[in-house]
């Protein structure tokens, strides 16, 4: 890496990002009415990690998540995502909301894969991937329609390409759905339980893309409570618990010796 | 297996009761003289019924697009949490579901009393025109509401505008039955509201808002009969009773009536068995599904 690589990024906000963080939180507070979700999460995602948040249920640990593509809007704190502010801009001291099609621009680059698979039931498999790169990014439909059949080879499902979401099983609806996040060509995957939903035996085939995913450099932040995952693939591991980081570190460190009396105690009902 | 299945005499005494009262209505159909069938049959095709035919399907037609456009807007409106459209677009259907389009039909058939001439131009014009010390309308042009509104014109608006409350509940119901997630997953790829609404939520809701929109469209078609009360005097309804009424042969004409628009719904029918099959996924194969409807 040069030495302008390792310098700090003037960013228009004024902060001093790490050049390498592609996302930083910082004291992200998420309230729903009176209930307080998240209550200060300062974090950040380098670029090329692999980082897996868990938690027990209701932690916070998904809205954090969605936090980071401003499917949900923060309450207070900031958010960056590739150096530029998430949702908001930042003018003479004031946050001014960004406008809806402003906010669709920044999630662009930001490809999200739901527990549910959430795939458009009246698209095909392919339909689905193609469907943001020709409507969003303007790609050419035959161009468009290449790159989706290589991204269903990559996920395994060639032969799928023109199967409707209901005639798939769940394994193979969540494929589809990381292939129609890959489409955009994103430089963040977020994942939200992305194999809560799924029959067992069907976890595999999925966890075996996000590992090729991986290995292929993505920075990826994994909502997951596939702790075999996290030690295996993750590079970071993220344990929240009633809206707040409890413990974080690499992987293993935390899995196998965890310092918080919290994680402890969530660990040991985790069987892995 | 050889054995006996059980026997339901109770309804083979119904089914023959049933058949016996049929034939006695063929029978009567056949011989009594007031149904003239030869005289329904010599006028029923005659040029201003089949104009008035033409008449009635290009009201329904027009007044369908117009309903479902104004329908997508008006649902739009209600689910936009903006309080002044919430109200508004609520208030607009409660006006035209709780009026009767009989009573809309005549309404709007006598709006002309309410206004003579429509002008187009900046609102309130009248008063504040002069507190900027100038003279004169800010009005751009003006339209004759006696022409405009003609019989088959104000007929048309009122079928049309009663019909944008009734698709305006049907589309809203389709809206909300996509699922939240749909929404969220392509926001996440990057689409604005706009193109959500386009590409992903309603041709979704499309399942659910087409069987009650063919049902709408067969009972519009039923309800143009209504302009004749307008009066629009080239409607199929009103020329067949005025063919009716000038021969003294009232009743031939309205079994016409009858004739004409089941043979029209029974068409509309079977086209909405095909659409309906084509937005529904599931359906989609050679399986089968009853033709349903509420009226």
């Amino acid at each position: 890496m040069s030495e302008s690589d390792e310098a700090v990024v003037e960013t228009t906000e004024g902060a001093e990002l790490p050049s390498d963080a592609l996302v930083v939180a910082e004291n992200v507070h998420k309230s729903f009415g009176r209930l307080e979700v998240l209550k200060g999460i300062d974090l950040e995602v380098r670029r090329g990690e692999v980082m897996c948040v868990v938690g027990p249920s209701g932690s916070g640990k998904s809205t954090f998540l969605r936090c980071i593509n401003h499917l949900e809007k923060l309450t207070a704190g900031r958010l960056w995502f590739d150096g530029e502010l998430m949702g908001f801009h930042q003018k003479r001291g004031r946050l001014h909301e960004l406008r809806d099609k402003e906010i669709a621009a920044q999630r662009r680059d930001i490809g999200m894969v739901f527990q549910r698979f959430n795939l458009f039931p009246h698209l095909t498999a392919l339909g689905n991937v193609v469907e943001a790169p020709i409507q969003v990014n303007r790609v050419p439909r035959a161009q468009a329609v290449e790159r989706g059949m290589q991204l269903l080879e990559r996920v395994g499902l060639p032969d799928k390409a023109d199967v409707h979401p209901e005639q798939l099983s769940g394994g193979q609806q969540q494929r589809v759905a990381i292939a129609r996040a890959l489409a955009m060509e994103p430089n963040l995957m977020l994942f939200d339980e992305p194999t809560s939903a799924l029959d067992p035996e069907l976890v595999g085939d999925v966890l075996d893309v996000m590992r090729d995913l991986a290995r292929g450099g993505m920075t990826m932040v994994v909502v997951t409570h596939e702790m075999g995952f996290a030690r295996e693939v993750g590079d970071s591991l993220v344990f929240m618990d009633d809206g707040m980081v409890v413990e974080s570190g690499p992987p293993a460190e935390v899995l196998n010796d965890p310092q918080h009396e919290r994680t402890q105690a969530f660990l040991s009902k985790v069987l892995f | 297996m050889s054995a006996v299945p059980v026997r339901y005499p109770e309804r083979w005494a119904a089914a023959c009761v049933v058949l016996v009262l049929a034939a006695m209505f063929v029978h009567m159909l056949f011989t009594n003289e007031a149904f003239n069938w030869p005289f329904m049959w010599d006028n029923m095709f005659s040029d201003p019924v089949v104009r008035g035919v033409g008449v009635t399907l290009s009201a329904t037609v027009l007044s369908m697009i117009i309903g479902i456009l104004l329908g997508i807007v008006l649902a739009v409106m209600r689910l936009s949490g903006n309080p002044v459209l919430v109200t508004v677009a609520w208030l607009y259907t409660w006006f035209f579901r709780g009026v009767p389009r009989l009573v809309l039909a005549v309404l709007f058939g006598n709006l002309a009393i309410l206004y003579a001439t429509i002008q187009i131009g900046l609102p309130f014009d009248n008063y504040w025109m002069p507190l900027l010390g100038l003279e004169g309308e800010a009005r751009f042009f003006e339209i004759d509401v006696r022409t405009a509104l003609s019989g088959y014109m104000a007929g048309l608006l009122a079928l049309a505008l009663s019909e944008g409350a009734y698709m305006a509940e049907i589309i809203r119901a389709g809206l909300q039955s996509v699922d939240k997630g749909q929404t969220e997953a392509a926001q996440a790829l990057g689409m604005n509201r706009g193109r959500i609404l386009r590409r992903i939520t309603l041709p979704q809701a499309m399942r659910v808002v087409i069987p009650p929109t063919g049902n709408e469209t067969i009972a519009m078609l039923k309800d143009t009969a209504l302009l004749a009360y307008v009066p629009v005097t080239i409607e199929l309804f009103y020329q067949l009773q005025a063919i009716g009424t000038k021969t003294y042969q009232i009743f031939p004409m309205l079994v016409a009536a009858c004739l004409w628009y089941l043979a029209i719904t029974s068409v509309l029918m079977v086209g909405q068995y095909f659409i309906e099959r084509r937005f529904n996924p599931e359906q989609r194969g050679a399986r089968i599904r009853t033709v349903g409807g509420r009226h």
